[in-house]
Parts: structure tokens; sequence; C-alpha cells
């Protein structure tokens, strides 16, 4: 099981985020999310609304979000469920921050499909511009977390930083990645394989070279 | 024979074309789907059957007898579900995320198809929580294909209401097997539930649910339109139809692919993938099935035919069919025990044997990495694998045990070897 501890309970935490509460957005998704489930089992919903929650507490403090115990609690009496068994979910489920992260969580893959194809030089580069497993740098920028394997290992290594993941690469291209993000551009996400489209084998496809161009509709073929 | 082109399924995989729906039914996804549910549940269900469709999502489990496990009798007061499995986290496998963020369309069209067989009213799909931009594509083609009168109310006009729903996981590769997936979808830890009762008898909210890999669903359409000797066709006996294959690794050009069932490894690696590294001389050892199956090495793989009896025959397995090819660089203990890294993380902590067993053979795994163990200990890691080994609820215990027992059977000289040398390192 992975290591894993809450933020502790203080006043402080308390007056920061006692009064947390989800802005309209954020509840028009939380609605959405419940309706997907019969009437009665709205406790379906939790992982969705942790998933919310924690993304205000992201766009509040200019970070990836992470889950302080009031939040946990207002999602506990928004669906109707004891906190212990939100904490559980919270707790077991391993993309819920459960402390304070940086402004980009860089989330290196380092199972062995990854690891065959280089995974240890992210890593180092990443420990190169000063980040450390499991913390955040001091300006507040950077989180480094080793994750286990991400589904992306047709285009292995990877690494996911918040919402996108940059696969295919190398030190450099993670270097170019970082420091785009550093100076608030928005580098592409996907694959960094110069000529590389998605996970086709390098160099063009072996089959459904049709679709390359066009939309091929293969029926006329049957 | 080669598979050609016009006999794939998954024809936009690289996404090279949009995966929305009016791109989808160019390329014939959702032609005249209501004919296809006017053959009635059983016709159906026997097509599949017909078929040979073995489930995709690593044990192998007949599709079409899986799905007549649902009751006959619909109750409204217990509705069946569908539970699609789309948390893909078996390292090496990367398939589903090709299909739900190029293809989404034949996977909500499946999802249609195979719970009208069943009897189900809703479909949930349980995508991985990391998957975010897949998870985006699939909740905008559901709405397409709510708005287009496809799924919901009278689906397709067939007078049948069948709905889909997307769920987000969050990062728990447990949810994978198919009863923790449940307590999941339930708002829960994702802690496998002992079994029985099977889902098909009680599952989600306690009524009727049959759990099914993206893959297996989302090939069911096309199985209905060009018949189940169409898909028969290809692949062996008891291994039949088309895979998509996920090579990972040590070849010159990593790759997903579809093919042909039953194509040896050798042919799947040459055509597809530029061959391996540094040529086939230069092959160690290959995972031909995700992590969770034992490798095989080079001499064994080379001519074996990529599928379930075939891998099963050099004492491994196809599960996901994700291929981790691993060449002569490559320090296979700490490969190994990388992976056992990656099920001490991922136990759900239920059972003893794995919560403790794998953090331990995790432990024994990375001491004979470095050679820093007791030859003895080599044997007593192999005894502990298998009291782990099918002494617990679901099968990650077993999981975690086979790749240890696969690296001690092939690969115990090259232990050996490291524990001598570091014994005569001490000793200088």
């Amino acid at each position: 099981m992975a290591d894993r501890h809450l933020e502790p309970d203080t006043p402080e935490l308390r007056a920061r985020w006692g009064g947390f509460a989800f802005n309209a957005a954020w509840e028009a998704k939380a609605r959405a999310a419940i309706a997907r489930y019969p009437a009665g089992r709205q406790r379906s919903a939790v992982m969705a609304l942790l998933d919310y929650a924690q993304r205000q507490v992201g766009e509040e403090t200019n970070t990836q979000g992470w889950l302080p115990i009031p939040v946990m609690e207002y999602v506990a009496t928004y669906l109707d469920m004891p906190v212990i068994r939100v904490v559980e979910v919270a707790t077991f489920y391993f993309m819920y921050n459960l402390v304070p992260v940086g402004r980009f969580h860089v989330q290196v893959c380092g199972t062995t499909p990854c690891m065959l194809r280089g995974s240890d030089d992210i890593m180092a580069a990443c420990k190169q511009r000063g980040m450390h497993k499991g913390h955040t740098t001091d300006d507040g920028m950077w989180t480094l977390t080793e994750v286990e394997c991400m589904g992306n290992c047709a285009s292995a290594p990877m690494v996911q930083i918040n919402d996108d993941n940059y696969e295919d690469l190398t030190a450099d291209r993670l270097d170019a990645v970082l420091d785009a993000l550093a100076a608030g551009k928005t580098p592409k996400a996907g694959t960094q394989e110069p000529g590389r489209h998605t996970v086709e084998p390098l160099g063009g496809p072996t089959t459904l070279t049709e679709m390359v161009t066009a939309n091929h509709d293969y029926r006329g073929e049957w | 024979m080669a598979l050609a082109d016009k006999d794939r399924i998954f024809t936009n995989l690289y996404g090279y074309q949009p995966w929305n729906l009016s791109a989808a039914k160019k390329r014939g996804d959702w032609d005249n789907t209501k004919a296809i549910l006017a053959k009635g549940r059983d016709a159906i269900i026997q097509e599949i059957k017909d078929s040979g469709l073995r489930g995709r999502g690593g044990a192998g489990f007949p599709t079409g007898m899986k799905w007549s496990f649902m009751p006959k009798e619909y109750r409204p007061d217990r509705p069946g579900f569908l539970v699609i499995n789309a948390d893909e986290s078996e390292p090496g496998s990367c398939k589903d995320r090709e299909i739900i963020r190029h293809d989404p369309h034949k996977l909500i069209e499946g999802a249609l198809v195979a719970g009208f067989a069943m009897g189900a009213r809703a479909a949930y799909i349980y995508i991985r929580g990391e998957y975010i931009r897949e998870a985006e594509t699939l909740f905008a083609a559901v709405q397409e294909a709510y708005d287009a009168g496809l799924i919901g109310k009278n689906a397709c006009k067939s007078g049948y209401d069948f709905d889909v729903f997307v769920h987000r996981g969050a990062g728990a590769y447990i949810c994978g097997e198919e009863t923790a997936m449940i307590e999941s979808l339930e708002g829960k830890k994702g802690q496998p539930r002992l079994k029985p009762p099977f889902p098909a008898g009680a599952g989600l909210y306690g009524c009727p649910t049959t759990v099914n890999n993206v893959e297996s669903i989302a090939v069911a359409p096309t199985i209905m339109r060009r018949s189940a000797g169409w898909f028969a066709s290809f692949g062996r006996e008891n291994n039949k139809g088309t895979k998509l294959f996920q090579i990972s690794g040590h070849v010159e050009k990593p790759c997903v692919v579809e093919e042909e069932m039953s194509i040896p490894f050798s042919e799947l690696i040459e055509k597809h993938c530029g061959g391996i590294r540094g040529g086939r001389d230069n092959l160690l050892a290959v995972i031909p099935g995700g992590s969770s199956v034992p490798l095989v090495p080079a001499a064994e793989i080379w001519d074996a035919p990529m599928d379930f009896d075939g891998l099963k025959a050099v004492g491994s397995g196809l599960g996901t069919a994700a291929v981790i090819v691993m060449d002569k660089s490559t320090d296979i203990v700490r490969a190994i025990a990388r992976l056992s890294y990656f099920y001490k993380h991922e136990s759900c902590g239920q059972c003893t044997p794995c919560r403790e067993g794998t953090g331990w053979m995790w432990r024994v795994m990375e001491r004979l990495r470095t050679g820093d163990a007791d030859v003895s200990e080599i044997d007593m890691l192999q005894q502990v694998t298998k009291q782990v080994e099918g002494h617990t609820i679901c099968a990650l215990g077993d999981a975690a045990a086979w790749p240890i027992q696969g690296l001690i059977k092939h690969f115990r000289p090259e232990i050996e070897r490291r524990i001598a040398e570091n014994v005569r390192e001490a000793a200088e």
C-alpha cells in the first residue's frame, strides 16, 4: 500500500478551509454527477465530487489542488454520508492529494515499461531542476511524484503534468516542456517525438495507411 | 495470411481522423444499429458465442457466455447493469486508451448492443482517473450519442431505453478487478468482494451486473455486422478474432497495432516494430501479456503464437496482449523488482497474504537485485510467492507472485551470480 498521510487538522486549516463551498460552476458539475446514479445512490458521486473539490481548491490556491479535512467534511455533508467514508475514499485513491502541492504536479511514470525506455533519465532531469520526490519546490511551482503505470507504454517514457501527458520523452524534451510551463506557455501535449502522431510505429503506420490522409470507409471492401 | 486493413475493426486507431459522431458514422459506426437490435437478445448472444470472442481484459472468458448469465426476465426493482472496464492500469497495457480517445463511438455503440443483449438498462463506463483528456472525449462522445437519439429513451428508435454513463476512477489499479470496480462505483474504497455471489446475480447496487473490458464491447457491433464466421476466420481454434497488441520496451518502434490472433511473436515484432533493438540475438526476455504474467526467455517466445493457448504453452499468458520486450541491456532482476514495487503500491490491503506479502516480496527482490542476500533466500522467496498465490480474494496476489516465479524459473543463475559477486566483494 502507498504511504499517505492527511494534513493535520489545525485551527489554521479550519480558519482557511472551514467555509469551503462549491462555486456555481463546480456546483453545476456536482449536480450533474449525482444525476448519473439512481435516486438514493448519491454516494456513488463521491469520487467525482472529491475531484471537483480538489480542482476548486486548486483554482483558489493556483496549484493542482488538494483535499483539506474541512473540504472532505463539506463533500460528506453534500452527499449525506459519514465523513469517515469520504476520508476512506480520499486516502484510498492515489489521485487525491492529501497535502498541498505546487502549481504543476510532475508525475513521472517509473514502472517497468517506462523504466526500460529511460525513465531514470527523466527522474534525474527533474532532480537536476531542484525537484525532490514527494516534495514541492520552495517557489511553489513543482511537486514531483513517481507514479505507477499511466497506460502510455507504447510512447514511453512519459510524465503527466496536471491534466496533460507528455510522451516519448528524453531529458532534453522534458526540459523544453518544463521551461515552457514555467514561462506560462502551453506546450504541445502527447508525444514529443518529431514526426510521430500518436502510437503508430515511428516513421509512419504499417497498417491503415489510407486513414492518414482521408477518413477512409473500408465497408466497400468487405 | 496477413490481416488486411479492411478486416481491421479499429480503423481510426491512430487518431489521424476525428473521433466525433459524423466522422465515426462515415467509417461505419452506428450504421442501422436498430437492425442489429431487431435480431433479438438470444440471436445477438448466439452470434457472439459463435464468433469465439474471448474477453479482452486478461482472463479470456468467453464473452457471449458471460452475457448469457444475466437474468432473462426484467424486474423493475432489480434492473440489470453493464459495467465497462476502462480502468486500464496493467503495466504495458495501452489499448483501451486508443479506443476511447480515437474511436469512442465503437465503444458506445457496443455498449448499447451488449446492454440490449443482456437486458441491462444502463451501462457505466469506468474509466481510469489518469485518463483525463480521454475521459473528456468520452463524455463528449456520449453526449453526441444522446443528442442524436442513439442512446437514451427509445435508443436508435428500437423501442429500448438504454443509458450510458461515464464514471471516472481516481488512481487505483485494483479497481480493474470486477467486484472492486463495483464497490468503487458505489462510492467506496475499491476492495474486491468475495464471490459468490457473482456479479451476474448480485453486482452493482445488488442488481444483476456484467463487467466487460472496453475492447470486448467495442468489437461487438462489427461482429454483428460482419457475422460470427468472419470474426472466427482469424486465429486458431479457441483463440479467434483480431486483437490490439501493444508493444513496449526494447523494440525499434514501439506501437499499438491490431493484428490477427495467433500471429507469431517474431512476425508481430518484425512487421510492425522494426525488430528488436540491436537485432534478434539481443533479445533477452519478453513479458507477453502485461506485468501480471510470467516472463518468457528469448528462445521460447520467438516462434510462439500470440494467443491464449500458445502463450500458456510457454508458461505464460496472453493477458491484455501488452508485450513488454527486454533486450540484453536490461537489468532483469530490477525490471521484475520494479513490478513487485508496483504490486506493493497497488495492493488494496484487504487480505493479509497480499498486503504483507507484496511488501515482503518487494523488499527481498530489492536485496536480490543488489545481491545482498543468501542463496537460500531464493527458495524462501519462491515458497512465499506460493503462499500468497491463491490465498487472496482477488487475483492481485497471484499477479504479484507470477512475475517473481517466472524470474526464478528462468533467471536463477543470474540471481545466484549477483549473490556470489556480492559475497566476493565483501570478502575483498
